[in-house]
C-alpha cells in the first residue's frame, strides 16, 4: 500500500496522475463529493447521484441505481478515451461496484487510483442528518458501508489500484491536498531537435561511427541535439558492454533518451534473477558481462529497470517506442501498453522460420504524431502512415540508421560486418509496401473535418461525402496517382458598368481592398481543367508513387482520367516529360516529378454530351424556329397588322441566339488523335519535397514558358498576361482595355490573381487566390443567349456571391493542404483526404453559374 | 414555342373561318398572358383560298430558372433543375402545349358560338412546327401522328451545320397535313403529342395540367396503337423524374463541375429500376431463352445468376452474408426469403441505389424481427473498410467489371486482405459469350459501364492469382447455359479460405495461448509500469 507519507500537520500530499481514473471510495456520508469539489475540476467529476437524477429525476431513487452506473460509466469511458482524467464520485465500497471501474480504466490503458475516505460511522450518519434529503437515510446503511469498506481496504491493491491513498478521519482529509503528477512517458515539452537511433544490438563501433557522423563529440552534440535510442541496445552483437556504456553516460548526462527494446527487458529479467532462455543473442550478452565488474551490472541493471514503455515528445508530434505503438496508446500506462510498445503485436500465427507473424499496424495507423520505431529488421527504413521503422539491421550486416527529427531526414552507417547470421532474410515487413496500401473507409466517410495549414478545420457533410465517394470509387484515376484536385473559382462582383454582368473593375478593386497591388491577369483559356502528374520515368512512378505501369495521370476536376485510352494519356505525358528535359527543370527544380495545373483544348475534347444535349441543342432549336417565325410576323405585317414590337424583338431574340451559337463554336474544333488538342500550363504545383503553391506568379509563368519553348510538338501552349498595379488607376485602366481586347476577339475572359500568389490579408484572412473576369459573349453560354437584353440582365445581378466565394477559399485550402501533404511525404490517406475533401465540397450547393 | 395551322377554302367555304373556328381575329395580331410567358396569334396569311394562323409563346428563361423551387444557399437557384441555357424558349415543348390549350381553349372542346355548325365539319388542315423535341426520332414523331390520320413529314435538324460529325439533334421539322381532321381533333392531338414527343423535363409542368393533358385524349387515344408508350412517358415518369431530381443533386453538381452531363455519372441505376421493379437492363434483358424454368418458360440470366449464388452459399453454411455491390437489393431480397441467413448486409457506393434497394424491400414497414436481419449502407470496395471483417461470405455479383482494371487491386486487397470471410463469391460476364446475344453488336460490352469483360481463361488467372496471394481455394461454376463453344453466359467463381492459415476456431485458440505466453513472458511488466508512474 502506498501511503506516501505519514500523517504531518500541514496534511498529507496525495500524488494523482494527470491521466488516471480517480475511484472514490467511503461510505455515505463521508464527505467524497466535497472532497471531489475542492480538488478536482468539476468536469472532472462524476457523480452517481448526478447520474441518477439524470435518469430519474430524482438523486436519492435507489431504483435508478443501475441506469445511473450505466450513465456513469459511459461517460467515464468517453472522458477516458479522449485522453481527460476522471473522478468517479459513487461509494464504491463494495468490490463488485469497482470492478467495472477498473475494467474500465484497462480498457482505456489508464491508471485506477484510489483514494479512500474512511469517516467514522458517527460522522457520516451526523452529516446525512443534516441533510433534508438524506435525512431519512436509515443509519443501518452507513454501517453497512463502513464495514464493507473496512473489509476492503487490505485488497484493493490486488483489486487492479495501482496506487491507493486512505485518509483517516475528518482531519486528515481535510487537509490533505492532491498534486497532479505527470506521467513518464509525458516528455512533450522536450523539442529536441532529436537524433532517433535504431537498433543497435551490441555493435558498438558503428553506433560510435554513427553518433561522429550525427556530429556527437563524445556523446555530447554541440548544438544539444539529444539522440534518442529506439531500444535493442543489447544481445547479438560484439561489444554490448560498449554501448551500453555510451548510452548510459549519454542518458544519464542528458544528452539521450533511451526507451527498452525486448532484448533489454529480458535481459533486465536475467539480472533480476529470473529463469530466461539464454537464446536470439542473449548468451553472447552474457558472456560479454562476464568481464564486467559486478558493479557496471547493477548499474545496467538499475538503468533497465528504469526505462519507460515509451516517449511522447515535441508536443505530441513523436512518439518513440521500440515495437511500436498504435495511437490509442500514445502516452498510456498500462501493462498492454508497455507489451506492445516492446515486442508490438502479433496475429498468433507464425511464419515458415517459425517466427511469430506480425499484425501491420503500421498499416492502419491514421494518428498525427509520426511513431519512430525499431523491432523489425527491414532493409531500408521508409515511412508508411506516418510510422518508420528504423532497425535495419546492423547486427546482420545490414546499417544502423537515425531519424533527424524534426527534419525528418535519414542518416545511416554500413555494418562493418555481419555479426549475426539472420534467421530469415531481411525484408519491408509493412504489406504492400509498394504496392499501396489501399485507402480505408474511415478516411473519408461520414461527415469530417480535415485539419489544414491555411484555414484551420473544415468540415464536409455527409451527403457531400457520400456524393464524394461514389464518384471517386467508380470513376476517379488511381488515387496514388490523384494527388490534388484544383479549387472552385470565385467571380468578380457583380458589374456595375452598364451591358456587363462581369467587368475587371471590380476585381481589380476587390483585390485592392484586400491590401493586394500587384496582380497578374492571366487569360482564361477555352477548354477544360486538367490536372497533371509527370513522372520522369517509370521507375519514379514506381518508387514515389507505388504504381506499376503509368508514369503520371492526366485528370479532370473531379478526379477522372481524361482520356479513355492510357495509351493517349502516357503520349500526352511522353510529352510534357521531353519538354521538361530539354528546359532542364528536372534539375533546376531537383525533382523526378511534378504536378501542373493546365487548361486542356478544345472544351469540346470532354465536353462533347454536354456540348450536344445542351449548348448544340438549343442553337439548333433556335436556328430551326426563327426564319419561320420573322416570315410569319413579316407576312403579317406586309398584311397591315400592327406587329412591329413583336417583330423587332423576335429579331433581337434572333440575333442573340447566333450570337450564342458563335459564342460556344469557339470552344469546338475537331481533334483527330492529339491533333489539335492543346494543353496550356498555368502553375506548377509541387515537385519533390516542396510545394510550389506559393511561388510567385511571375516565377511560376517564367518557368512554364521556357516548357512551352521546349516542347517541339505543338501540345503546349503559353498563357498570354498582362501584370498589373490595382493601385495604379492607369495601370488598371491597361488591365480592363486588355481585358476587352481579349473578350473582344471571342475570347472567355481572364482571371486576376495576386502576383505573390499565397496572400493574406492584415488581418490574417487567406486571399481568394484567383477571381475569375468572364467575357461578355461567353456568357451566353452560362447566362443564356439573350442575358445582355436590359430586363434579364436588371434581374442576373442579383446573384449571391457569398457562399460560393467562402466555397472557393475553402476548397482552396484543402487543395493547398493537399500540396503540404504531398510535399512532406505524408503517408498516402493524409494526402487524400484532402484531395476527397475537395471533390465533396465540389458537390455542395452553390448557383452552378458563378 | 411557335407554330403554325394553315388551312384552305374556297369562296363558299373561305379558309378565313378558321378565325371563327380559333376565336380569334385574323387582322389582328393578339396576346396573351399564360402561365409559361406571352401567347401571341397573328395571321401571317388570312384570304378566301389560304389561311394562316400563327401561334408565338415567348417564353421567359430568366424567370423560367428563377421560378424553380431548388435553392441555393443565399437564395441562388441551385443547380442543373433550372438552366438559362434551354430550350423552351425555342422548342415547341409541353410549355407550347399548355400555351395552345389556354389561347385556343375553346377550339379545343370544339365549341363556336358564332358559327355552331364549324367545329364538326373536317377541313384540311396543314401544321408546322419548325422545332419539335422528339425522343425517339422522325420515325417515333410518324409512329404516333400516322395512325391518327395525318400525312407526316418529318425531317430531323442537324446540330450544328459545322460540326456535321455531331450529327442530328432531337428535333424535327414537322408538318402534318390532313383533310379528314376537325381543328378540334389536331388541336387535341398536338395537346397530348408533343409533351409526349418532348419527354422530358415534366416538372415544367404542374401535375393538374398533365391530368388535362390525359383528358384530352379521350377519343383517341384508347384506339391508338402506340398507347401504352404515351401514358407511361406521362405517368410512369412524372413523379420518378422529380423525385430522381431531388435525389441525386450532389451528384449533378459534381457532373457540372466536370462540364459533363449527369447521367455520366449517375448511371448506377438503371433507369428501368425506378419504375418497373426486377427490370433487367442492356443486351441481357433482350436476350430471351438463356435458360429454361420449370415450366419451360424462360428464366431470365440475373434469376440464374441469383439461384446459382442462394445455392452456392447454402453450401458454403453461411449465415452472415455480405452483399458486396448490392445494388437495388434484388439478391438481399432473395436472400431474406432464407432464414439460414441470420444476417444481410447490402453495400454499395450508390446512395441512389441504396435508396431503390430500401423502397424495394419496403425496409420502414418490415417487420422487426425481419429488419434486424437487414443492413444496407454505403461503402466502397476501393477502401478498406473495418466493418466487413467478420463475416461468413461476401457476394460480388456483377461488380469487378464495373471497376477500372487499375482499381482492381484495391478490391481485391479490401475484400480478401482485409475483410477476408470464409468464402468468396465473384460473377462477371464471359466475354466470349458475347457472340451469343443477338442485340449485342460485335465487340461491344453488356452495359454501358462495363469497363472490361473478361473470357474464362482470363477470370480464371486472376482468380487464382488472387486466391494464391490471400491464402484461398478457389473453383469455377457455369451459370446460365453452358454452351460447349463459348461457355456460359455468366462465370462464377467461389473462394473458400484455406483452413491453414489459421483462422476460424483452431485460430482464435492459438492466439488465446499465445497470448498467456506473453503474459507470462512479460511475468511483473504491469506491476512496472505502475511504479513508473
Amino acid at each position: 500500500m502506498t501511503e506516501t507519507s505519514t500523517p504531518m500537520r500541514q496534511g498529507r500530499v496525495l500524488p494523482v496522475t494527470d491521466l488516471s481514473l480517480v475511484v472514490l471510495i467511503g461510505a455515505s456520508g463521508s464527505g467524497k463529493s466535497t472532497f471531489a469539489r475542492r480538488h478536482f475540476k468539476p468536469t472532472e467529476v462524476l457523480s452517481s447521484d448526478f447520474c441518477r437524477g439524470l435518469v430519474s429525476d430524482d438523486e436519492n431513487d435507489q431504483s435508478a441505481t443501475r441506469d445511473a452506473f450505466d450513465v456513469l460509466h459511459y461517460i467515464a469511458g468517453k472522458r477516458l478515451a479522449a485522453g481527460r482524467r476522471t473522478v468517479v464520485d459513487a461509494t464504491s465500497v463494495q468490490q463488485d461496484a469497482r470492478r467495472p471501474l477498473i475494467e474500465l480504466a484497462k480498457q482505456h490503458d489508464v491508471l485506477p487510483i484510489a483514494i479512500v475516505l474512511d469517516v467514522p460511522e458517527e460522522v457520516c450518519a451526523e452529516r446525512n442528518a443534516a441533510r433534508t434529503d438524506r435525512a431519512g437515510a436509515p443509519r443501518r446503511v452507513i454501517r453497512r458501508h463502513t464495514r464493507e469498506l473496512r473489509r476492503s481496504l487490505r485488497h484493493l491493491e490486488r483489486e487492479g489500484f495501482r496506487k491507493v491513498h486512505v485518509l483517516r478521519g475528518a482531519e486528515e482529509i481535510e487537509n490533505a491536498s492532491v498534486v497532479t503528477e505527470k506521467r513518464l512517458n509525458d516528455l512533450t515539452h522536450l523539442t529536441g531537435p532529436f537524433d532517433i537511433i535504431g537498433d543497435v544490438h551490441g555493435c558498438s563501433a558503428e553506433l560510435e561511427t554513427l553518433l561522429g557522423k550525427l556530429g556527437y563529440v563524445d556523446g555530447v552534440h554541440p548544438e544539444g541535439r539529444k539522440a534518442v535510442f529506439v531500444g535493442d541496445l543489447v544481445d547479438r552483437g560484439p561489444d554490448t558492454p560498449g554501448v551500453l556504456r555510451r548510452v548510459m553516460s549519454m542518458v544519464k548526462s542528458g544528452n539521450a533518451l533511451c526507451v527498452p527494446g525486448n532484448h533489454e527487458n529480458k535481459y533486465g529479467r536475467h539480472l533480476r534473477g529470473r529463469k530466461v532462455r539464454h537464446t536470439h543473442g542473449l548468451a553472447e550478452t552474457i558472456a560479454q558481462m562476464e568481464k564486467e565488474s559486478e558493479e557496471f551490472r547493477q548499474e545496467v541493471r538499475e538503468f533497465i529497470d528504469g526505462l519507460v514503455s515509451h516517449y511522447v515528445l515535441d508536443g505530441g508530434r513523436l512518439v518513440v517506442s521500440h515495437a511500436g505503438l498504435p495511437e490509442k496508446y500514445h502516452g498510456r500506462t498500462s501493462g498492454r501498453v508497455r507489451a506492445h510498445a516492446l515486442y508490438g503485436d502479433t496475429t498468433g500465427e507464425t511464419d515458415e522460420f517459425g517466427l511469430p507473424v506480425r499484425h501491420p499496424w503500421a498499416e492502419e495507423y491514421r494518428g498525427r504524431a509520426a511513431v519512430v520505431y525499431g523491432h523489425t529488421p527491414v532493409p531500408r527504413a521508409t515511412w508508411l502512415n506516418n510510422t518508420i521503422c528504423l532497425d535495419t539491421g546492423v547486427v546482420f550486416g545490414g546499417r544502423l540508421t537515425a531519424l533527424r527529427w524534426p527534419e525528418r531526414e535519414l542518416v545511416d552507417v554500413p555494418a562493418e560486418r555481419v555479426w549475426y547470421e539472420p534467421v530469415k532474410p531481411l525484408r519491408t515487413e509493412a504489406p504492400g509496401g509498394h504496392d499501396g496500401r489501399p485507402l480505408d473507409l474511415g478516411d473519408v466517410h461520414g461527415r469530417r473535418g480535415v485539419e489544414t495549414r491555411e484555414a484551420g478545420r473544415i468540415s464536409i457533410r455527409e451527403e457531400n461525402a457520400a456524393a464524394a465517394l461514389e464518384v471517386m470509387s467508380r470513376f476517379a484515376v488511381d488515387p496514388r496517382l490523384l494527388p490534388y484536385l484544383p479549387p472552385t473559382m470565385a467571380p468578380t462582383a457583380t458589374a456595375r458598368a452598364d451591358g456587363y454582368l462581369e467587368h475587371p473593375e471590380e476585381a481589380f478593386a476587390q483585390y485592392r481592398e484586400d491590401g493586394v497591388a500587384r496582380v497578374v491577369c492571366e487569360e482564361k483559356h477555352m477548354g477544360s481543367r486538367a490536372v497533371a502528374l509527370v513522372c520522369r520515368d517509370a521507375k519514379t512512378a514506381r518508387e514515389r508513387f507505388g504504381v506499376d505501369g503509368p508514369t503520371g495521370s492526366l485528370y479532370t476536376r473531379t478526379g477522372r482520367p481524361f482520356f479513355d485510352d492510357p495509351a493517349v494519356t502516357e503520349e500526352i505525358l511522353d510529352r510534357l516529360r521531353t519538354a521538361i528535359t530539354a528546359a532542364g527543370l528536372w534539375t533546376e527544380l531537383d525533382t523526378d516529378w511534378l504536378l501542373l495545373d493546365a487548361e486542356l483544348m478544345p472544351w469540346s475534347l470532354k465536353a462533347s454530351g454536354l456540348l450536344r444535349t445542351q449548348y448544340a441543342a438549343v442553337g439548333a432549336a433556335s436556328g430551326a424556329v426563327f426564319p419561320d417565325v420573322l416570315a410569319a410576323l413579316e407576312g403579317a405585317a406586309a398584311r397591315g397588322v400592327d406587329v412591329t414590337g413583336l417583330l423587332d424583338r423576335q429579331r433581337g431574340r434572333a440575333a442573340d441566339a447566333a450570337a450564342f451559337t458563335a459564342a460556344y463554336r469557339r470552344y469546338c474544333w475537331t481533334t483527330e488523335g492529339l491533333d489539335g488538342v492543346r494543353l496550356a500550363p498555368f502553375q506548377l504545383l509541387a515537385v519533390r519535397g516542396r510545394s510550389l503553391a506559393g511561388l510567385p506568379h511571375d516565377e511560376q509563368l517564367a518557368l512554364i514558358d521556357r516548357l512551352v519553348e521546349h516542347d517541339g510538338t505543338g501540345l503546349l501552349q503559353t498563357t498570354r498576361r498582362l501584370y498589373v498595379d490595382t493601385t495604379d488607376p492607369e495601370s488598371v485602366r491597361a488591365g480592363v482595355d486588355w481585358w476587352l481586347e481579349l473578350t473582344g476577339r471571342g475570347g472567355e475572359g481572364m482571371v486576376v490573381k495576386p502576383l505573390e500568389a499565397l496572400v493574406r490579408t492584415e488581418r490574417g484572412r487567406l486571399v481568394q487566390p484567383g477571381i475569375k473576369c468572364r467575357g461578355r459573349e461567353y456568357l451566353r453560354i452560362i447566362y443564356g443567349p439573350e442575358y445582355t437584353r436590359p430586363d434579364n440582365l436588371a434581374r442576373l445581378r442579383q446573384r449571391f456571391l457569398q457562399h460560393k466565394r467562402s466555397l472557393a477559399i475553402r476548397e482552396y485550402a484543402l487543395g493547398l493542404e493537399a500540396l503540404a501533404r504531398l510535399a512532406d511525404g505524408e503517408p498516402l490517406w493524409r494526402v487524400h483526404e484532402a484531395v476527397f475533401g475537395v471533390l465533396a465540397l465540389e458537390s455542395e450547393p452553390v448557383d452552378p453559374r458563378l | 414555342m411557335f407554330l403554325t395551322i394553315t388551312t384552305t377554302g374556297t369562296a363558299e367555304r373561305p379558309a378565313t373561318d378558321l378565325g371563327f373556328l380559333l376565336h380569334k381575329h385574323p387582322d389582328k395580331a393578339q396576346a396573351f398572358s399564360t402561365s409559361c410567358g406571352t401567347a401571341h396569334v397573328l395571321y401571317p396569311e388570312a384570304d378566301d383560298q389560304r389561311c394562316t394562323a400563327a401561334l408565338l409563346l415567348e417564353v421567359d428563361p430568366v424567370a423560367l430558372v428563377r421560378r424553380g423551387k431548388g435553392k441555393g444557399r443565399g437564395g441562388a437557384p441551385d443547380a442543373a433543375l433550372a438552366q438559362y441555357v434551354n430550350d423552351r424558349p425555342y422548342a415547341a415543348s409541353s410549355l407550347l402545349a399548355v400555351a395552345l390549350s389556354s389561347v385556343f381553349s375553346s377550339a379545343l372542346r370544339g365549341v363556336c358560338h358564332a358559327r355552331p355548325e364549324l367545329p364538326g365539319q373536317a377541313s384540311p388542315l396543314r401544321i408546322a412546327v419548325p422545332a419539335l423535341p422528339a425522343r425517339g426520332g422522325p420515325g417515333l414523331v410518324r409512329r404516333l401522328f400516322e395512325p391518327l390520320g395525318w400525312t407526316v413529314t418529318a425531317e430531323p435538324v442537324p446540330l450544328d451545320e459545322e460540326f456535321p460529325e455531331w450529327g442530328d439533334s432531337r428535333y424535327v421539322r414537322l408538318e402534318l397535313e390532313s383533310d379528314s381532321l376537325t381543328l378540334a381533333e389536331a388541336l387535341r392531338h398536338l395537346y397530348v403529342l408533343l409533351p409526349v414527343l418532348d419527354d422530358a423535363k415534366h416538372y415544367w409542368v404542374t401535375s393538374e395540367e398533365v391530368d388535362k393533358l390525359l383528358r384530352a385524349g379521350e377519343g383517341w387515344l384508347s384506339g391508338h396503337p402506340e398507347q401504352n408508350l404515351i401514358t407511361s412517358r406521362y405517368l410512369a415518369r412524372r413523379w420518378s423524374l422529380t423525385r430522381q431530381a431531388k435525389e441525386r443533386l450532389e451528384l449533378v453538381r459534381l457532373a457540372e463541375a466536370d462540364d459533363s452531363e449527369v447521367d455520366e455519372l449517375d448511371n448506377a441505376v438503371a433507369p428501368e429500376a425506378e419504375t418497373e421493379a426486377g427490370a433487367e437492363a442492356g443486351a441481357e434483358a433482350g436476350a430471351a431463352g438463356t435458360g429454361d424454368g420449370a415450366e419451360g418458360k424462360p428464366v431470365s440470366l440475373a434469376a440464374q445468376r441469383r439461384d446459382a449464388i442462394v445455392t452456392a452459399l447454402r453450401e458454403s453454411g453461411a449465415a452472415r452474408v455480405l452483399d458486396l455491390g448490392c445494388g437495388e437489393g434484388q439478391l438481399v431480397q432473395e436472400l431474406l426469403k432464407d432464414t439460414r441467413f441470420t444476417e444481410i448486409v447490402g453495400v454499395d457506393v450508390s446512395v441512389r441505389a441504396l435508396t431503390i434497394a430500401a423502397r424495394r424491400l419496403k425496409l420502414d414497414r418490415m417487420g422487426e424481427r425481419q429488419a434486424a436481419r437487414v443492413t444496407l449502407r454505403q461503402g466502397s470496395l476501393v477502401y478498406t473498410d473495418k466493418q466487413l471483417k467478420g463475416y461468413d461470405a461476401a457476394v460480388l455479383s456483377e461488380v469487378i467489371e464495373h471497376l477500372d482494371l487499375p482499381r482492381l487491386p484495391a478490391l481485391e486487397y479490401a475484400v480478401f486482405g482485409t475483410a477476408r470471410p470464409r468464402t468468396v463469391l465473384v460473377t462477371t460476364p464471359n466475354a466470349e459469350y458475347n457472340v451469343r446475344w443477338e442485340t449485342l453488336p460485335a465487340g461491344h460490352v453488356r452495359h454501358r459501364d462495363h469497363r472490361f469483360e473478361w473470357t474464362r481463361a482470363q477470370f480464371g488467372q486472376w482468380a487464382h492469382s488472387v486466391a494464391e496471394r490471400h491464402g484461398y481455394d478457389v473453383g469455377f461454376r457455369p451459370v446460365g447455359p453452358d454452351d460447349p463453344e463459348v461457355g456460359p453466359p455468366t462465370q462464377m467463381a467461389v473462394f473458400t479460405l484455406r483452413a491453414t492459415r489459421g483462422e476460424g476456431a483452431s485460430g482464435h485458440e492459438s492466439r488465446n495461448t499465445r497470448n498467456d505466453k506473453r503474459r507470462d513472458e512479460c511475468g511483473d511488466e504491469d506491476e512496472k509500469e505502475a511504479t513508473a508512474a
